[in-house]
């Protein structure tokens, strides 16, 4: 129960993230240059993520469970790890926050430089862009989906179930707004999925390493608590450092 | 040619990303607890403290 649901969470919240960066790019092309050709790409590229989780999932389901869990836990951890610390810097102001809105403006403006939009035949400027963004983007959620759906049984349908869940809550809404989803608070949701990233490597990495947790699934609760308490705190502590350094360096006339 | 070398840039990116020393902390990390636990100790608290020693090692590596 407790895996299922921390699956389902980890596989949504991280394929949102991921589609938020995608549709901000298949925004800013299709509304620069005309939405057909962007629409094929995006198209073409969650064909081909669909055919590499078709022929990947089974293929690595093959493998033994024990040695799944042990590299499977290991590259979650490595991609856990990766955003959290991440999350961490930009919460704690030691790494600009990720700018939906301007990553939509830089993608405008290049796709209005980009020649002349062909009206009859593929704009392959948008195609190529909008297939690259989806593509790139969505590969990330493929691995998700395929490793998490096989180191557990039943999971691969649960982490597509979430993922589909996510494409559908991130394309109603950029349907009805029609600009980039700026107010989503990306960074908070980094960092819930690299704690909840972290958390299932570590859990799922101990077990192939013939760890026995105490309390079984109920010690994922306790792993995702700890690093929570850590990460918060870490947060903390940064953001005094970076406000005592901030008054180190100010004039003595504007500290008083 | 140019396939290959993207794929593996993926691959580097998705492993290595902005820390390598994170991708070879989790390497120890799992080495280790794997190692006691083969001698029969419990090893599950050992995994929970290297994988937190090797985020604050790489945040406050990050942070300086």
């Amino acid at each position: 129960m407790t895996r299922g649901v921390f699956l389902f969470l980890s596989a949504f919240l991280a394929s949102g993230v991921e589609m938020v960066e995608a549709l901000t790019i298949v925004l800013a092309v299709g509304v620069t240059r005309g939405w057909r050709s962007t629409l094929l790409g995006a198209g073409a590229a969650a064909l081909g993520l669909a055919a590499i989780v078709a022929v990947l999932g089974p293929a690595v389901s093959a493998v033994p469970l024990t040695t799944l869990r042990l590299v499977v836990g290991g590259l979650l951890l490595i991609f856990g790890l990766q955003w959290l610390r991440k999350a961490i810097l930009r919460a704690g102001g030691y790494k600009p926050l990720h700018d939906e809105a301007a990553s939509y403006e830089k993608e405008r403006a290049q796709a209005q430089y980009a020649g002349p939009e062909r009206k009859k035949s593929v704009d392959w400027y948008s195609f190529t862009v909008s297939f690259k963004g989806v593509f790139l983007e969505g590969l990330e959620v493929a691995f998700i989906v395929v490793t998490f759906g096989a180191a557990q049984g039943n999971g691969v349908a649960i982490a597509a179930a979430a993922a589909a869940a996510a494409f559908v809550v991130v394309l109603v809404v950029g349907t009805i707004v029609r600009a980039p989803l700026s107010r989503v608070p990306e960074n908070t949701l980094k960092f819930v999925v690299g704690l909840l990233l972290t958390s299932f490597g570590a859990f799922w990495a101990g077990e192939g390493a013939s760890v026995s947790w105490p309390g079984d699934d109920a010690s994922l609760l306790g792993i995702l608590g700890l690093l929570l308490a850590i990460s918060l705190t870490t947060v903390r502590l940064l953001r005094r450092r970076r406000a005592i350094a901030g008054r180190s360096l100010a004039p003595a006339g504007a500290r008083a | 040619m140019k396939y290959i070398r993207q794929f593996l840039r993926f691959w580097y990116d998705f492993i290595v990303g902005d820390d390598w020393r994170i991708a070879a902390g989790v390497v120890a990390a799992i080495g280790l607890t794997a190692l006691v636990a083969h001698r029969g100790f419990a090893a599950w608290w050992l995994m929970v403290v290297l994988v937190i020693a090797v985020l604050i090692g790489s945040v406050r590596r990050g942070a300086r």
